[in-house]
């Protein structure tokens, strides 16, 4: 299973950093939010795999999954969840106001089609 | 258990939810009420800092759980110095606000500044790693906020790449949180540092790994070359008080590495003692040196105070490879100068470029425009000051700092590297202030602006802390020296938090 879940974070960190390197901002949010995924499956595996235990106190149970991997688990999807919205907020208001969706505000399809533009007017 | 010192905590917090609620009020009542909770931050700011003088250090046990239990907060000089500081800018950079309208350009920009000086002042207080995490969120979703306060095509481009680049921060946060919690199974700094000082040999290395994962967080917060390239822009399209603030935000990031690794890997960590302080260093010194570069090529004076911003933070960098107990207590002086210079050199970048008509604050020349002798006087004060030269405090700071590399072994490079940006930080800063002020084309007819006298009243006050802290020198070396001795003794830090153990 560890390998399993190994894997798994591995698999979704190389996809989160590949689409974190394109240009348009949109394959940038997906690729935070599966930055996102990898590490709370990871900080969720930090307090080792276990299965059918529990995390509360119970009476004739000697053996807990650790309460507090869960706890940070859950804060951290929280967080990166109200991230994620505001990023995606943050790239429709700059797609509005730069008339692109290039991460750096520069169509680099702009001056082609501009001067294409200018070759109808002509 | 005396509950007035985590006031600098939750006095912005309800502030910004007492400005928030107010948001049918008139907007004078919002802007007198954040001033008001502005003053009573730094009231009790100094109240924290007066009792920790006078009782010693503050544990702060949430709800009575002990550490490692519970959640810490940790009042101790270095923490309740930088909260102070902390509040001292925000009521410069906020009276500015207040002073040239730049609040109303935008919806709800007190309550986002008072949650961004309650994130700030989490992270000073905080005393677990997970902790700083949460904080770190808040006051970065507040910066984002901030940032994008006012609009501007400029804002959107540069909010992006400074947002995008802080989730990756976060996430790399996450993941070293994770691996120390894996091998250590705590996030209590005080504990951790004690479950490192007793780490078997085979768990080294991963623990090592992620504490250089942390220190990539940090530099990223810092602005610590390869990881600065987000600082210029965003900074010096910010609007001015924001930006101001955010001089602040790159000290978050030094305070992090003096706090959380000189902690962790402190004196008691064995094999990992201070194994950081080379990277810090070298990093550090790569980092003044591009600095510097921009400076020199700067072509907006909002950019070069950037720029500005970046040199005084890789000097701090230095003074934390250098790591004596001399070279910490100059950088922690150098930080309450720098920082308040910095903050105060942005909203002087900004006034200058309202006054400069449409030219903006451009480094190109222009016809003469209103009140070039105050205006010029400051920007004289303030360069003096960001280049480090006598007779104002940053000279100081950095006299500690290479006083205290005479005895590194780096010594040669560090004066060499130190001395030759500074002379470039002067060159650039003597270049602009004679384009500004006197290289005018005077033969023109002069620019016509509207600015009052009483926009440089905060400028001004920012100037004064500076000034006052040359004034009251050596009270306040001989602070930072407890300081900085405090910072070095983490045995001291654990039995402080770890109340039974050793």
């Amino acid at each position: 299973m560890e390998i399993l879940v190994a894997l798994i974070i591995a698999a979704f960190t190389t996809g989160g950093i590949f689409l974190l390197l394109k240009a348009r901002t949109f394959p940038v949010v997906l690729g935070t939010i599966l930055l996102a995924y990898a590490v709370n499956l990871f900080l969720f595996s930090m307090g080792r795999l276990h299965i059918n235990q529990p995390a509360i106190l119970l009476d004739g149970v000697t053996s807990y999954a650790d309460p507090l991997p869960q706890a940070l688990v859950l804060t951290a999807i929280v967080i990166s969840f109200g991230m994620t919205a505001f990023l995606i907020v943050l790239s429709l208001r700059a797609k509005y106001e730069l008339g692109n969706d290039n991460i750096d505000g520069i169509d680099t399809n702009m001056k082609t089609k501009s001067e294409t533009n200018n070759k109808e007017d002509k | 258990m005396n509950h007035l010192v985590m006031l600098p905590i939750l006095i912005p917090m309800l502030g910004s939810m007492i400005i928030l609620l107010s948001k049918s009020l008139s907007f004078k009542t919002q802007r007198s009420l954040s001033l008001f909770f502005i003053v009573l931050l730094i009231f009790s700011s100094i109240f924290s800092l007066w009792s920790t003088l006078d009782k010693g250090d503050f544990i702060y046990q949430m709800g009575n759980w002990q550490a490692p239990f519970g959640i810490t907060f940790v009042l101790d000089k270095l923490s309740i110095t930088l909260v102070l500081l902390t509040s001292l800018l925000a009521s410069g950079a906020l009276w500015y606000a207040v002073k040239s309208d730049s609040d109303k350009m935008g919806e709800n920009f007190h309550t986002l500044f008072h949650l961004q000086i309650f994130g700030l002042n989490g992270a000073f207080l905080t005393g677990d790693l997970f902790n700083l995490f949460v904080f770190f969120e808040i006051l970065l979703l507040a910066s984002y906020a901030l940032l994008l306060h006012g609009h501007g095509k400029k804002r959107a481009r540069f909010g992006i790449h400074y947002m995008v680049i802080n989730l990756v921060g976060s996430t790399l946060f996450l993941f070293a949180v994770g691996t120390l919690y894996g091998i250590l199974g705590t996030l209590n700094i005080a504990d951790l540092a004690l479950k490192i000082s007793t780490l078997p040999a085979e768990n080294t290395a991963v623990v090592a790994t992620a504490g250089l994962l942390l220190l990539i967080v940090f530099g990223l917060k810092a602005a610590m070359f390869p990881l600065y390239f987000w600082l210029p822009g965003t900074y010096s399209s910010a609007s001015a008080p924001v930006a101001a603030l955010f001089a602040i935000m790159t000290k978050v990031g030094i305070y992090s590495i003096i706090r959380i690794h000189g902690t962790l890997f402190g004196e008691s960590a064995g094999e990992l003692s201070y194994y950081y302080t080379p990277w810090v260093l070298g990093l550090g010194l790569i980092t003044i040196v591009l600095a510097t570069i921009g400076v020199m090529s700067s072509r907006t004076l909002k950019e070069q105070v950037a720029y500005l911003v970046l040199a005084s933070v890789s000097l701090l960098l230095i003074a934390i490879g250098i790591n004596t107990a001399a070279s910490i207590s100059g950088a922690i002086y150098y930080l309450i100068h720098s920082t308040i210079i910095a903050g105060g050199f942005f909203l002087l970048a900004d006034v200058l470029g309202l006054l400069r008509g449409s030219t903006k604050d451009r480094l190109e020349r222009t016809a003469p425009y209103k009140m070039m002798v105050l205006s010029g006087s400051l920007f004289f004060a303030y360069a003096i000051a960001a280049a480090s030269m006598p007779p104002f405090s940053g000279f100081l700071g950095k006299m500690m700092i290479l006083s205290a590399a005479l005895s590194s072994e780096w010594m040669v490079i560090v004066f060499s590297v130190v001395l030759v940006t500074s002379l470039g930080i002067i060159i650039s800063l003597t270049r602009t202030g004679t384009l500004l002020f006197y290289h005018t084309k005077y033969e023109d007819e002069p620019i016509e602006s509207t600015i009052k006298m009483s926009i440089f009243y905060p400028i001004m006050y920012l100037f004064a802390v500076s000034v006052l802290l040359i004034v009251f020198a050596n009270p306040i070396t001989g602070f930072t020296e407890q300081v900085s001795t405090m910072i070095f003794d983490s045995q001291g830090y654990m039995s402080k938090v770890l109340v039974g153990e050793p």
